[in-house]
């Protein structure tokens, strides 16, 4: 039996860039296609992570008149320290920003001090729900009180584990790019490192409008 | 005195209290040891370990860990087939019960996780693993160790469930494991902390799986291969996995509330202090129902696959097919309520949902037709996958009027929790999935493994399966009919249910015995199976039947162009006309030897493996409260991470020589 080769078969390594003029005007990590495919896994893992939160979020709107023989939103909610934790984690938004920018010009040393400053606004942020946390439990306002304060609780330090968790991320990219310099694959991963960031600024303002300025108005 | 035996004896009584020592659960644990012996006195001998442990454990290939999923899929059939029997033996003597209510409660619990979620969801990681790389012209998936990653988080997870039969006790809520029956004040013991973490842990695993594929899919198609030329089963791949990304968050979310509530102490579910439980019912079924979804939509693509192949006609109504499929994906998240029509909500509530649910009925039904429009007027071969797909017809329609039925919220009033209820969703799921699974398992082996199932047992296990299913499942709707409901674990005689409770069990036991000539058709054609030599026996559509059966570890040598939908047939009827060969000849795929590139394959690792273990031992720590141990857990976990993750070294290189040689030893270079 006589045999023909496969209608039309390319020949394409893999992985590579699409082609080299399109791979040369992109970003280092999309430049790389399996930089860029772990991107767009990224983005799946940021919708699944969003919807965590949004359960959490039902969860929590459902529970909130739920306060059994314990303090209600009003009463245990100060905004003084939200507003610091608002400002913290907005202004790291914005520096992790300029992290990735500094890095697409090559910028290595500002790319590292932008990413310092980052982590000292986050731990900041971190330092402050913590105080918070400790404020009510001290007040006896805990997660076993009542099922408005689980789901406070669970809500708010899941956001506030993610930022922690954050914090070690960025703080082994940053060893990572000492040893290894700036490649497709660190480029890569701190640009997923900004998408997270951002994605925690974006729940925080949910939480600060939902839980807490909605909490207080009641 | 030492406080050494004190504690020996703390360990003894929580590791093996009473209920565990009961004889189903000793005669469990001697048939184990004996396994286990008999395996490690076989490997050691045949010096397999480090086969065992190179080629299968430590793999990324996609194609060996479909392998492994199967298999472990079946060895989770038969545990839930077991337990299924065990029920059907009950109910069968209701004078003479072989098994006690508590027993009962732990057994309907496990064989509803077991089914779902450790012989479902992995089978059908089986088939997308095996072939849709394959069908959409692609080297592997789009991140080959995370998807060793899913498998070995599934396993671990799936050994932690299972360790619960023998090791403090089982988890006994049922399936659903609805509080405040889960909370600790009721329901004590590490059985339920068991359901949890294996659930928790195997989800993460099955997280990455869908977000592994929907990327796959998105992003590694084959030059040409546009969304609306891709195979039917790479759709039900792509819906699924949009599924999985979607309806797994609220299950983790809500496993986890009652995790904190029984470990924390938190008022999630409580009766008191504001907990509520109809929150959890209602964030498990907001996964719960894509979840039915998610275990047929894979069994749809099957079966649109092997419609085609074995009528020998395109798929009828293609555009159609692919609407209809992501109009189930998008309505499956709005039906969650149908679950619980009985429990509270407002007639507009149950309204909305009942016609949602009903809705879901009217691309179903275009499947249905579209699928036997594909038969008409062809040449349909009957093997056993396609008998399997055959049988699904006339099954999925009385499963799905009987859905209708029970979406028509005043009848489900009367048919809530009654066998009716149990007979309906298992005709979904043994008639739509569990036939859909088996026809993929037909249907694929020869590309899984390289040789065929040998088709007269095959068709022998099928009759029997299809008619145990009926005698089965037939009575209990009419058991519903009369009143019986769903988890008693025995009833008085003089109901008028006993007669017809036999005949059901009678089904049950046929069932098992097609489940044995199954194993036996797979054992037997491992050893006398016919070889697949051309690597299209079945005379295929789709990518996969162009490559050499079993497939090279790269895939393809070049990765194909594709024109049209069933590229593969198209190059078929390209040669066909050609060369003026008989209607059923085909080419075997030559690639010109400088069209072949050197190419990177992903290395082996054995990360992913230390990763479940170090999970089963944080779970394992968690379901007794050991907190040591869930520690020890959590550092493994962490270590793992951090290495596999300061490991940028992924990728093997194979030269080009190579790959052309291996071809060459396939005939498929090109002189």
């Amino acid at each position: 039996m006589s045999s023909i080769p496969l209608e039309g078969a390319v020949s394409a390594a893999w992985p590579e860039a699409h082609t080299p003029e399109a791979a040369e005007a992109l970003p280092l990590e999309f430049a790389d296609q399996e930089q860029s495919i772990a991107i767009t896994g990224f983005w799946m893992f940021l919708v699944t992570d969003l919807l965590i939160f949004a359960s959490l979020f039902a969860a929590y709107a459902v529970y909130r008149p739920m306060i059994a023989s314990g303090p209600s939103a009003q009463q245990l909610f100060h905004l003084g320290p939200t507003l610091l934790e608002t400002l913290l984690l907005l202004t790291s938004s914005f520096t992790v920003g300029l992290v990735v920018w500094s890095m697409r010009r090559g910028h290595r040393r500002a790319m590292v001090g932008w990413m310092v400053i980052t982590l000292l606004l986050g731990a900041g942020f971190v330092a402050t729900e913590l105080h918070e946390f400790f404020g009510d439990v001290a007040l006896g306002a805990s997660w076993h009180t009542s099922a408005f304060l689980s789901a406070f609780f669970l809500l708010v330090g899941t956001h506030g584990l993610h930022v922690t968790f954050g914090i070690l991320w960025a703080l082994a990219l940053l060893i990572q790019v000492a040893r290894k310099g700036i490649n497709s694959i660190t480029a890569r991963k701190i640009y997923t490192f900004s998408l997270y960031w951002h994605f925690l600024d974006i729940i925080w303002v949910f939480i600060l409008s939902i839980v807490y300025l909605g909490g207080k108005i009641g | 005195m030492t406080p050494m035996p004190h504690f020996a004896v703390y360990l003894i009584h929580t590791l093996f209290p009473p209920d565990v020592r009961r004889p189903t659960e000793i005669g469990a644990d001697v048939m184990m040891g004996v396994v286990a012996i008999w395996i490690f006195v076989h490997m050691t001998r045949h010096h397999r370990w480090g086969w065992l442990w190179h080629e299968w454990f430590t793999t990324v290939d996609h194609k060996k860990i479909g392998v492994m999923y199967l298999v472990a899929a079946l060895i989770m059939l038969f545990r839930g087939g077991i337990d299924a029997l065990m029920m059907r033996t009950n109910l069968a003597l209701p004078l003479h019960p072989v098994i006690s209510a508590e027993e009962y409660n732990e057994v309907f619990t496990t064989h509803g996780v077991i089914m779902i979620f450790f012989m479902a969801m992995p089978f059908i990681f089986a088939l997308f693993n095996a072939v849709i790389p394959l069908m959409i012209g692609a080297r592997d998936v789009a991140f080959p160790r995370l998807n060793a990653v899913s498998f070995w988080l599934f396993a671990f997870g799936a050994a932690l469930f299972n360790v619960a039969f023998v090791v403090g006790g089982s988890p006994n809520a049922g399936w659903t494991a609805y509080p405040p029956l889960t909370e600790l004040a009721y329901n004590p013991g590490p059985g339920l902390n068991y359901y949890l973490m294996a659930l928790i842990i195997s989800g993460i695993g099955t997280t990455i799986t869908g977000l592994n594929f929907l990327v796959t899919v998105l992003r590694l198609r084959a030059p040409g291969m546009t969304l609306m030329r891709m195979p039917m089963f790479v759709w039900s791949a792509l819906n699924t996995s949009a599924l999985i990304l979607f309806a797994f968050p609220p299950l983790t979310v809500a496993l986890l509330m009652t995790l904190l509530d029984r470990t924390a102490g938190t008022h999630f579910f409580t009766m008191g202090g504001g907990g509520m439980p109809m929150m959890y019912v209602n964030l498990f079924w907001l996964f719960g129902h894509p979840e039915v979804y998610i275990v047929v939509l894979p069994a749809f693509g099957v079966f649109s696959e092997v419609f085609a192949t074995f009528s020998r006609k395109r798929l009828f109504g293609y555009d159609s097919m692919v609407l209809s499929m992501t109009a189930i994906m998008v309505l499956a998240y709005g039906t969650w309520v149908h679950h619980f029509f009985t429990m509270g909500a407002g007639p507009a509530v149950n309204a909305f949902f009942g016609v949602s649910t009903m809705l879901i009925a009217i691309p179903t039904g275009v499947k249905i037709f579209n699928w036997i429009f594909t038969m008409w007027g062809g040449r349909v071969r009957f093997t056993v996958a396609m008998l399997y797909a055959m049988a699904f017809i006339p099954t999925f329609i009385l499963g799905g009027a009987t859905g209708i039925l029970l979406a028509t919220v005043p009848a489900d009033y009367q048919l809530h929790n009654s066998y009716f209820l149990v007979a309906h969703f298992h005709t979904m799921l043994i008639g739509g999935t569990v036939f859909g699974l088996l026809a993929g398992m037909y249907y694929w082996w020869p590309k899984m493994f390289g040789y065929s199932l040998r088709e007269s047992q095959g068709k022998l296990a099928f009759w029997l399966f299809a008619s145990g299913f009926w005698v089965t499942f037939g009575p209990q709707y009419l058991l519903g009919f009369s009143g019986m409901t769903r988890r008693m674990d025995t009833y008085p005689l003089g109901l008028g249910w006993h007669s017809l409770n036999v005949v059901s069990t009678v089904g049950a036991f046929i069932m098992g015995a097609a489940f044995l000539i199954l194993v036996y058709n797979v054992l037997w054609s491992m050893r006398h199976g016919v070889r697949d030599q051309t690597g299209d026996p079945w005379n295929g559509r789709t990518l996969e039947w162009s490559l050499p059966s079993p497939v090279p570890e790269y895939n393809f040598a070049c990765l194909p162009t594709v024109g049209e939908r069933d590229a593969w047939w198209g190059v078929k009827e390209a040669f066909r006309r050609e060369t003026g060969a008989d209607e059923d000849a085909a080419p075997t795929p030559q690639v010109r030897a400088e069209d072949i590139r050197g190419l990177h394959l992903p290395r082996n690792t054995a990360y992913p493996f230390f990763l479940g273990a170090s999970f089963f031992v944080f779970g394992f720590g968690v379901v007794f409260t050991w907190w040591i141990i869930a520690a020890i857990g959590f550092a493994g976990i962490a270590c793992t991470l951090v290495y596999a993750w300061f490991d940028h070294d992924e990728h093997l290189p194979m030269p080009a020589d190579e790959v052309r040689h291996h071809e060459a030893t396939l005939g498929r270079l090109l002189a």
